[in-house]
């Protein structure tokens, strides 16, 4: 079992992206169980959904407690939020920031994992130029599939599709696919490098 | 249709491969996306010959569902926590009228203090109101118990709860095989109400019945929800063979083969507990769980056989009587009675708490080692409690002084003997 938790702010579509990551691995013949964080829903508050993918049926419903992955929506919650709570050594960090790491002060959280397994994306600014709004949950999700080898782009871009028909679901994949292209080229930058530091 | 499909729009989608002909619900929190997707199926003509009522509050809804039913339409609604509450009155109605309306109620605790958050306190107000209680353990039986609820209501002429924990359950994204219509009226036939409101042939229903017949029409309450347990079994087994799957039932066991122990639950928290007993059973524990998916009617023989045997009983239960304890172990309690089956009730999940595996391993450890006392509250916090409890036995002192100057004999002069108060 992958067990994948996302953290962002209410009106990020935090919980929109683990049942979109549910759905991409539905499509690849996967069991998976997306669900929220049962807070009170405001715009702005902090916000976790859950993810699990499996090969076989999922029956355990409580919270992600050691998630083997990390997607965090928002850099902003990082001071206030131990957001690596429970990640497994051999786990994957994604984090939308134009900033490292390591320029955070996370080089420490993410120097154990793997070579390659912690990356960062600018996926604001990508769904700022490709859907006009700061919803970074579809192109974290493409840049998650550069990431995570059980998940295929063209499972999250059907999902995409699905989800948003018409020209918005085209918008997001054009965010995700963007997305995906810039989570493979750091990752060709950070594999057996470890983290690179930049200001 | 084979989905990765949120829970409530499961239900809503098997809920319409029914074919209700009324669905009433009250639009406020709490509610469930579940009445929202019926709304948007009924409006784009996806369900034909159904009528979607938007009433103005949860007593209207039952109210109207009553109506509907008593007419001859099979009625549908949903709800939740205090809403559930704010109709009880039209609940008991329903029932005593015996009319077959199905009705989710997605779990929820009550307040105050205010928590929408899921447990089974709402469900379990009404374990006495004459409905059929079934619990779901995951959002393919939430949707399959709605199919199998409208035959059994319809068979019985009783009405039918499908519980399915709020949030846990109505809000998770996975998979569900969505029952078709076409399989449906395979299974379900078209509903033939026992009497109906007819003008033409005019008669009175829920009319007054003195002390000379009040008990016979309770009795018989009571015998068709002993008839259900044997009506709620088949219709499961019926099911299965039009749907390939097992769900619904009375109880469900797993790994009870040679159990010294057995967890009892209800609804979601079933699947956290079998993948705790996988690796308790991995330990070599000898360890099952026991789910209940009739409620009401409880299946007194059904828990009695699934127990032969078992030396103790852990039943964890997400809503407790204040002041009492548990309230399904009462039941478990009457089914081992004379068996020497010790039951622990452990109280877990209220207002939304989440029920670990490490946790509730934990309980199963206490239990081996014979040191699981009788009722438990699932990672209580003790040093909260205990600090609320010192602040208010502080804030009792001067309350208890004042009382006991009343009572005292320096109070003499002011309350004469024999306690008349002169007047002035």
């Amino acid at each position: 079992m992958f067990q994948v938790r996302i953290h962002g702010r209410g009106g990020q579509g935090v919980v929109t992206a683990a049942e979109l990551l549910a759905d991409a691995a539905f499509r690849q013949g996967q069991y998976a169980q997306a669900f929220p964080s049962f807070g009170s829903e405001r715009t702005g508050a902090p916000v976790v959904s859950f993810c699990r993918i499996s090969a076989a049926p999922i029956r355990v419903r409580e919270p992600v407690l050691a998630p083997d992955a990390l997607i965090i929506q928002d850099a902003t919650l990082l001071a206030g939020i131990d957001v690596f709570a429970g990640l497994v050594p051999t786990g994957y960090a994604l984090l939308n920031s134009r900033h490292s790491f390591a320029a955070l002060g996370l080089g420490d959280r993410v120097a154990p994992l793997p070579p390659g397994h912690a990356i960062r994306v600018p996926a604001t600014e990508l769904a700022l130029a490709h859907l006009g709004r700061p919803l970074p949950n579809a192109a974290l999700l493409g840049a998650f599939a550069a990431l995570y080898p059980g998940l295929d782009l063209d499972a999250v871009l059907a999902a995409l599709r699905e989800r948003f028909p018409g020209a918005v679901g085209e918008r997001n994949v054009a965010a995700a696919t963007a997305a995906h292209d810039a989570a493979l080229a750091e990752r060709a930058a950070t594999a057996g490098t470890k983290e690179r530091v930049d200001a | 249709m084979l989905s990765q499909i949120e829970g409530s729009k499961a239900v809503a989608k098997t809920v319409a491969a029914c074919r209700p002909e009324v669905i009433c619900a009250y639009p406020i929190s709490p509610q469930t996306h579940i009445v929202e997707e019926l709304s948007r199926i009924v409006k784009n003509g996806e369900l034909t010959g159904c009528e979607y009522v938007n009433v103005e509050s949860e007593f209207a809804a039952m109210s109207v569902a009553i109506g509907a039913s008593a007419t001859g339409a099979r009625a549908y609604t949903a709800t939740a926590s205090q809403g559930l509450l704010y109709m009880v009155e039209a609940i008991y109605n329903a029932s005593g009228m015996r009319l077959p309306i199905v009705m989710t109620v997605a779990n929820r605790a009550i307040g105050a203090p205010i928590n929408i958050w899921n447990d089974h306190t709402d469900t379990m107000s009404q374990r006495d109101s004459g409905w059929i209680q079934l619990y779901a353990e995951d959002n393919q039986e939430a949707a399959d118990l709605h199919v199998q609820a409208f035959r059994i209501a319809e068979e019985l002429s009783v009405p039918v709860m499908v519980c399915m924990d709020g949030f846990v359950l109505t809000h998770a994204v996975e998979r569900v095989d969505v029952p078709e219509e076409a399989d449906v009226a395979r299974f379900l036939p078209p509903f033939v109400p026992r009497q109906l409101l007819d003008p033409d042939q005019p008669i009175t229903m829920g009319a007054m019945v003195g002390p000379e017949a009040f008990t016979e029409v309770r009795y018989l309450a009571h015998q068709s929800q002993l008839d259900a347990v044997d009506v709620i079994e088949r219709v499961s087994a019926e099911f299965a063979s039009v749907f390939g799957r097992h769900t619904g039932g009375l109880v469900r066991g797993y790994r009870l083969e040679g159990a010294g122990t057995v967890v009892i639950a209800l609804g979601s928290v079933l699947g956290t507990l079998k993948d705790a007993v996988d690796a308790e059973r991995e330990q070599g524990h000898a360890v099952g769980v026991l789910g209940i998916t009739s409620f009401r009617p409880f299946p007194y023989d059904a828990v009695r056989a699934a127990l032969a045997g078992v030396a103790q009983v852990v039943m964890v239960e997400r809503a407790f009587a204040v002041g009492v304890g548990g309230i399904v172990a009462q039941d478990v309690r009457t089914a081992v009675e004379g068996t020497g089956t010790r039951v622990h009730t452990v109280v877990a999940g209220l207002g939304g708490r989440p029920i670990t595996q490490a946790s509730l391993r934990g309980v199963l450890a206490e239990a081996y080692a014979g040191e699981l006392g009788r009722l438990t509250f699932l990672d209580l916090d003790r040093a909260v409690v205990a600090a609320e409890l010192a602040r208010e036995h502080a804030a009792e002192a001067p309350r208890a002084a004042a009382r006991t100057a009343v009572r005292s004999p320096d109070a003499a002069d002011t309350v004469p003997a024999g306690g008349a108060v002169p007047v002035r």
